[in-house]
């Protein structure tokens, strides 16, 4: 089942946390996650803990799915980081900012794994 | 065993100055009174130890000499038509002093991190000012704050309780209960459950929700509907009443303002309600500085290009266009042939297109921590880390400027004496 979401990326405690140590797996634990609420995620029909795929225009990642009481229907969240950069829209919209909020996505099961930071990375190479 | 009282935080905007650091033999063994984020940085971990170099950026990295990574640094911004030195928010203004002066050198585009934070919030502030004050007096009198589009338990852990929502002061001695707190938000939010009024508004529509605000405002109630950007209209008047009859209004925001759609339009609209709000009462905005001295970078470039940000310097005299000469519009563009990334992590914080044009030309990184960054450089120079082992100036998210205190000695090179080496290197490259 897909769930059309709309993203939204930003900072975290456990992100800022680990902001300096970007190699480590605390990393990516604060940061390679998707927040839904409990509907949304029954939507999926997956328990939290699951991989999911994410899709927008603009490319896609897999990361885990968290659950969020505080997440209103059809709104996800991705700490701030290079997964959630995965997907975030590039366009500057001309004064220079690139949308890191309120991209259009596609959320589905998967059984993809997620990728090391290292792996991320590569794949721009 | 040496105990440093008074040590200030290299972490958030909020520049907290009342740390207590515990050294023994050269090392950190404890911090007082820091949140998680500022603890985390104070106490450190694995360093980059030297500096590496490679050519192709599938292989490895060979470990080289400072004099060797500089040389190479200097040639690659030598031969580069283009260059882009981004950055610099994670180190004292006198390593942007630096930096500017390599920018004018090479003719180069020098932007900072602001440029994915709080850059169109500048860009608003050309338009109509900042009515602000010091986090200072907001402790000492304010009564309403506001927090709209920012998660400050998250991102600036002690900013409630020094500055704002819990502090007491000479005019607030009843701390949180003699205060009201709001939040905006489009998800509820740790902040969110901590505030008097929580409104939850639709993603996308903070510029919606400001002008019915400003409608409600001005005695045009009657051409508001009955719900705006998702928020029912008596909620909005009751936000009203509530800016209205507060004695010291202060709000502070967010990238739930300069990242969602509007962008810059978003804040100009809010510091026009703020302005609005003083003809009623007294009323405040700052923006909610991420970096610790990204408010620095803003003051240092300001005073000596002009400009803030994104500042090019390719036609010789500073040039500055947001949308045309920020870093993500010269990267997407494809236009950058060679980057700088200093005190900063663009791998991390720049979107995938960005990051995929870096990853096909020369980057030196120049940074104490191996990072995203450094998965996309071909030089690596680690340096000391500002603010823990190297001194100097930052400014605090309300502009004022503090001087960040040297906790242990350093085991690498400053920034600052990197950036002269290379710009020296630069020099002779060129025989001048």
């Amino acid at each position: 089942m897909t769930l059309n979401a709309i993203l939204i990326t930003g900072r975290t405690i456990n992100q800022g946390a680990t902001i300096e140590n970007k190699t480590s797996s605390d990393y990516q634990e604060a940061t390679a996650y998707c927040e839904l609420n409990p509907k949304d995620i029954g939507i999926l029909g997956i328990s939290p803990g699951s991989r999911v795929l994410v899709k927008t225009d603009h490319g896609d990642v897999v990361v885990k799915l968290k659950e969020n009481t505080g997440n209103p229907d059809g709104i996800a969240f991705i700490p701030m980081g290079p997964w959630a950069n995965a997907v975030v829209d590039p366009d500057t919209k001309g004064c220079g900012m690139p949308g890191f909020k309120g991209i259009p996505a596609r959320i589905e099961p998967t059984d993809k794994k997620v990728l090391l930071m290292k792996e991320l990375i590569a794949r721009y190479k | 065993m040496t105990v440093i009282t008074d040590a200030l935080c290299p972490f958030c905007g909020c520049l907290c100055d009342d740390l207590t650091i515990v050294v023994e033999d050269n090392k950190i063994t404890d911090v007082k009174q820091a949140c998680k984020l500022g603890a985390a940085k104070i106490m450190g971990h694995h360093r980059i130890k030297t500096p590496m170099m490679r050519k192709d950026k599938n292989s490895e990295f060979k470990e080289v000499s400072y004099e060797e990574a500089i040389n190479e640094a200097a040639n690659i911004l030598s031969n580069s038509k283009r260059p882009l030195l981004y950055g610099w928010a994670s180190a004292v203004c006198e390593v942007h002093k630096k930096g500017i002066l390599l920018a004018e050198e090479l003719g180069a585009i020098i932007d900072n991190t602001a440029t994915v934070c709080h850059a169109p919030s500048t860009l608003a502030v050309h338009e109509k000012g900042l009515p602000s004050a010091t986090l200072g007096q907001v402790k000492n009198r304010a009564d309403v704050i506001v927090f709209w589009g920012s998660n400050p338990v998250h991102a600036h852990p002690r900013h409630m309780g020094r500055y704002s929502v819990f502090a007491k002061g000479l005019f607030s001695e009843k701390g949180r209960k003699g205060r009201k707190v709001i939040v905006v938000d489009v998800r509820k939010t740790d902040t969110a459950n901590m505030a008097d009024e929580f409104v939850q508004l639709e993603q996308g529509s903070d510029y919606l929700v400001v002008s019915a605000l400003r409608a409600i405002l001005s005695g045009h109630a009657d051409v508001v509907p009955e719900s705006v950007g998702g928020v029912p209209k008596e909620q909005l008047s009751k936000l009203v009443d509530i800016l209205k009859t507060g004695k010291f209004v202060a709000i502070f925001f967010g990238m739930g303002l300069t990242q969602s759609k509007s962008r810059y339009k978003n804040i100009d609209n809010a510091i026009s309600l703020v302005t609005e709000l003083n003809a009623f009462t007294k009323c405040v905005i700052t923006p909610m500085r991420g970096h610790y001295n990204v408010t620095g970078f803003g003051n240092v470039c300001a005073w000596e290009t002009g400009y803030a940000t994104a500042v090019d310097f390719a036609r010789g005299a500073p040039y500055y266009n947001p949308g045309e000469t920020a870093a993500n519009d010269v990267l997407t563009r494809k236009e950058t042939d060679a980057a700088m990334i200093i005190a900063g992590d663009a791998g991390a914080h720049f979107p995938a297109d960005s990051v995929r044009h870096l990853a096909k030309i020369p980057v030196v990184q120049i940074d104490p921590y191996w990072n995203p960054t450094t998965e996309v450089a071909n030089v690596v120079i680690p340096v000391a880390i500002c603010g823990v082992e190297v001194e100097g100036t930052a400014y605090r998210m309300d502009g004022v400027s503090l001087r960040m205190r040297k906790m242990v000695e350093p085991t690498h090179l400053p920034d600052t004496e990197v950036l002269e080496k290379i710009t020296e290197r630069l020099k002779i490259l060129r025989g001048e």
